[in-house]
């Protein structure tokens, strides 16, 4: 397929993922916001923003611009609004290569994105809906899309954003000053009944941190996200089979994974904001070097003589 | 006829056009029965929802064209256009030897120019043309094929007489929303299709596919067939889209490509892949920068010459601009006698040719009555119509002519035929144009039946391009033979088809079972 395609696939993968962790976190947040005392709320959104990879545009930054922010600012990338019109964007241009489901999916969305009030209640609605949305899309492309390498790309761009925005969701853990429950960070990952039911009596920030990070059978935690990026990148480079690996982001990914999933700890509280910005940091490289092997078209326009 | 057809008969009489739904008295023709019919049965409120639910589906699948950087849905109308088998019948053999006629032209003109030494047309016509591109001057291109598609707009004039009014061969544009249109309007009003048979459109794509790989380069066996797209920006990139997706074949940029040993690649996942056949969707201008603008990015360096050397078809083939030039298409009635020996089918629109000194003394008099167009302009760019033109605008078209009477040519205002179309809270005559669209894979022209029947939107106006406002209408070609009986026959009993066993014998420890508890 053409690398160009593949791209914009990796990024449709990406963005819808962004945007469904964006509104996850958003809305877990919101509720403790509003209890804050102005001063409190304002530092705690900046916090926040920060977490969320962004820098807040002016000196007076509170929960409205922190919401303008993070959910309707169709201009940034970080944004929910901004995520999910990328994504359509980039279907726009892969079109011929989605199924018309899927691209109708992500079309009209984009259409639903202004039809919201942007207050917090509406916010909180907005969210719902955007999880909604994203799911659908998600659906979609599993069942209409050939499982084929163009589904592999997008499948890889998911999972790659899905162990970052579950490194983000546990570091937003920090920002608010008397903590956030664990039973908010396991609702932000909709992991809370599958912790209840796994873990049964043993409850409390450990355990919560350590099912997002390690656990290997629920579909959000960092490293069953890192195991499917892992697999797809398997499947699309099925030639190094025997030793080692050429391909940069095998190699990535695949550390970051093994490193988490054996490394033995008694506190992994405290090593927490080290776990999580190490992630983060793989899936950047990780995607930079998926770029580099794949969509790469450095020499574009390159003048080629008429020597064969 | 229910309300909301009040006051059309008057307002059809106004424009004194020849309407497509109504003869003379506000009488249906026969062909617009089935139509006729169904409107009749329809209230305000049902045909507004209709209308809108038909536009909101356009924009959620994305049926736009960019405007002004902005995607709209392409307006579409609920009361579709009709043509009568017989009436369909005279324009399938007129475009199609129309478009016989160009591609030998275009062919001559490229070669050995015989149609200037037999003195059919002056050198100067070719010469001077915009669009005769000396680059692919001296080679047939591979595959034999130069129109590959061509959109051959044709009018109907206040008599009801069918006349072409421009010729494109270059890049024409509209079959997705043929197609579109299509699958909208079975939805939308599903009763007026009733029991007549309409010619299907959805073959349009596989016979596109069909052509494009049986024009590829010799020796090729499976070829690789892409579209070629200037990019998402674009005014016709839904288009290209949806018939990439249609035919199963890629969409490429001009960056998608690179051309080496005058062969053309792909950039893939998989490393370069040869490409075979480009169905070009972009300006001969902006195709190859080392050959015409070099400051194009949206082309590819290299692909004239490959196209010379043999080693890719493109398609519409580089050059055919010269056949769209509009001083060439005052003499494309003499190209028909010249290269077929036959008369044409269908006329051309009366035109002006004002580099003679009579015909441009005679126009330049009487400018306010007439249609004065540039000759290389498309999308109903720079074209002035006399009667709607200011005195100022006049005087400034006057100077343009005299500066450049190559430039222009002039024709009688017609009064396009009209077909009822929802304005408002009710149906009023609009004016429409036809663009058939046909396929040439070398050995045979195909012709889609129907075409794109675009509707200027406004009461009056004879615009339809969609750039002004114009919107379109799903065009339905009746069949000749109806493939049902005009009295239904008592329904035959479907036959019960034996079945087919192909698996294994089941084990039967189920049926022991059952048998064990009865």
């Amino acid at each position: 397929m053409l690398s160009r395609i593949a791209e914009s696939l990796f990024w449709i993968g990406r963005y819808v993922e962004r945007a469904d962790g964006t509104a996850r976190i958003l809305d877990v947040h919101l509720e403790r916001l509003n209890h804050l005392p102005l001063e409190e709320q304002r530092s705690v959104a900046r916090a926040l923003l920060a977490v969320m990879g962004a820098r807040p545009q002016s000196e007076d930054f509170g929960l409205p611009e922190l919401l303008h922010s993070l959910a309707y600012d169709k201009q940034s990338a970080s944004s929910i609004a901004g995520a999910l019109s990328a994504a359509r964007e980039n279907a726009r241009r892969a079109r011929e290569t989605v199924s018309s489901s899927m691209w109708e999916g992500l079309n009209t969305t984009y259409y639903g994105l202004n039809q919201h009030r942007k207050d917090v209640v509406g916010t909180y609605r907005f969210c719902n809906w955007v999880l909604e949305r994203t799911a659908m899309v998600r659906g979609l492309a599993d069942s209409t899309v050939s499982h084929d390498e163009s589904w592999l790309f997008l499948v890889l761009g998911r999972s790659l954003e899905r162990a970052d925005m579950t490194a983000r969701m546990l570091s937003t853990r920090d920002v608010q000053s008397a903590g956030m429950s664990w039973v908010n960070m396991l609702r932000c990952a909709g992991a809370y009944e599958s912790f209840l039911r796994t873990r049964r009596a043993a409850f409390g920030d450990q355990h919560a941190a350590e099912f997002l990070l390690l656990d290997r059978l629920f579909p959000r935690s960092i490293v069953f996200a890192l195991r499917d990026a892992d697999e797809c990148l398997a499947k699309l480079d099925p030639s190094a089979q025997r030793v080692g690996f050429i391909n940069d982001a095998r190699r990535i990914v695949g550390q970051a994974r093994t490193f988490l999933e054996f490394h033995r700890t008694d506190d992994l509280m405290s090593e927490l904001p080290e776990h999580m910005e190490r992630v983060q940091k793989a899936v950047t490289q990780a995607s930079d070097a998926i770029s580099r092997k794949y969509f790469n078209q450095a020499d574009e326009h390159a003048w080629v003589g008429e020597v064969s | 006829m229910s309300e909301l057809f009040q006051g059309y008969s008057e307002a059809a009489a106004r424009s004194g056009a020849y309407d497509e739904m109504f003869a003379p008295g506000q009488l249906a023709r026969k062909s617009y029965g089935q139509v006729a019919g169904a409107l009749s049965e329809l209230s305000l409120a049902d045909v507004t929802a209709r209308a809108d639910s038909m536009a909101r589906t356009f924009l959620d699948r994305g049926v736009t064209f960019d405007y002004a950087g902005e995607e709209r849905p392409f307006p579409l109308d609920i009361v579709p256009r009709v043509i009568p088998a017989d009436e369909w019948d005279v324009l399938e053999r007129g475009v199609a030897q129309r478009v016989h006629a160009l591609e030998a032209f275009l062919n001559d003109v490229y070669g050995r120019m015989s149609v200037v030494s037999d003195g059919v047309i002056p050198r100067q016509l070719v010469t001077t043309s915009a669009h005769f591109h000396r680059a692919v001057h001296g080679f047939e291109p591979a595959g034999g094929v130069r129109v590959h598609v061509s959109g051959i707009d044709v009018v109907r004039d206040s008599a009801g007489t069918f006349r072409v009014l421009e010729d494109n061969v270059r890049v024409p544009s509209g079959v997705s929303y043929v197609l579109e249109n299509r699958q909208a309007m079975a939805k939308g009003l599903p009763e007026a299709f009733g029991q007549q048979h309409i010619r299907p459109v959805e073959e349009y794509p596989r016979r596109l596919l069909s052509a494009l790989r049986k024009t590829a380069p010799s020796g090729v066996d499976d070829p690789t067939v892409v579209v070629l797209t200037p990019g998402v920006f674009n005014s016709a990139y839904f288009e290209h889209t949806l018939l990439a997706g249609l035919m199963g074949v890629e969409l490429v940029e001009g960056r998608d490509l690179i051309c080496r040993g005058n062969r053309v690649y792909m950039r893939t996942t998989a490393g370069e892949q040869r490409v075979d056949v480009i169905y070009k969707r972009i300006d001969d201008d902006f195709l190859d920068p080392l050959q015409f603008r070099s400051d194009s990015m949206l082309g590819c360096p290299g692909l004239v010459n490959a196209a010379r050397a043999g080693g890719v078809t493109i398609a519409n083939a580089v050059g055919n601009g010269v056949a769209d030039d509009k001083l060439v298409y005052s003499y494309v009635p003499d190209l028909i006698r010249y290269y077929l020996h036959e008369e044409p089918v269908i006329a051309n629109v009366d035109t002006f040719r004002l580099e003679e000194k009579e015909a441009r003394e005679h126009v330049l008099d009487r400018l306010e009555e007439l249609v004065v167009k540039p000759v290389d302009g498309s999308g109903g760019k720079g074209l002035v119509i006399g009667p709607d033109a200011s005195k100022e605008e006049l005087d400034a078209l006057r100077k343009r002519v005299i500066a450049d009477p190559r430039g222009w040519i002039a024709q009688p205002v017609l009064q396009l035929s009209t077909v009822p179309t929802l304005s408002g809270d009710r149906f009023g005559p609009r004016h429409v144009d036809l663009r058939p669209f046909a396929v040439n894979d070398g050995d045979d022209v195909w012709v889609l039946p129907g075409g794109l029947t675009r509707v200027a939107l406004k009461e009056g106006s004879l615009i339809v391009n969609s750039s002004q406002g114009g919107g379109s209408k799903d065009t339905w070609v009746l069949a000749d033979t109806p493939q049902l009986p005009a009295e239904a026959l008592p329904r035959q009993t479907v036959t019960v088809r034996e079945q087919v066993s192909v698996w294994p014998v089941e084990s039967n420890w189920r049926d022991r079972q059952t048998d064990q508890q009865q």
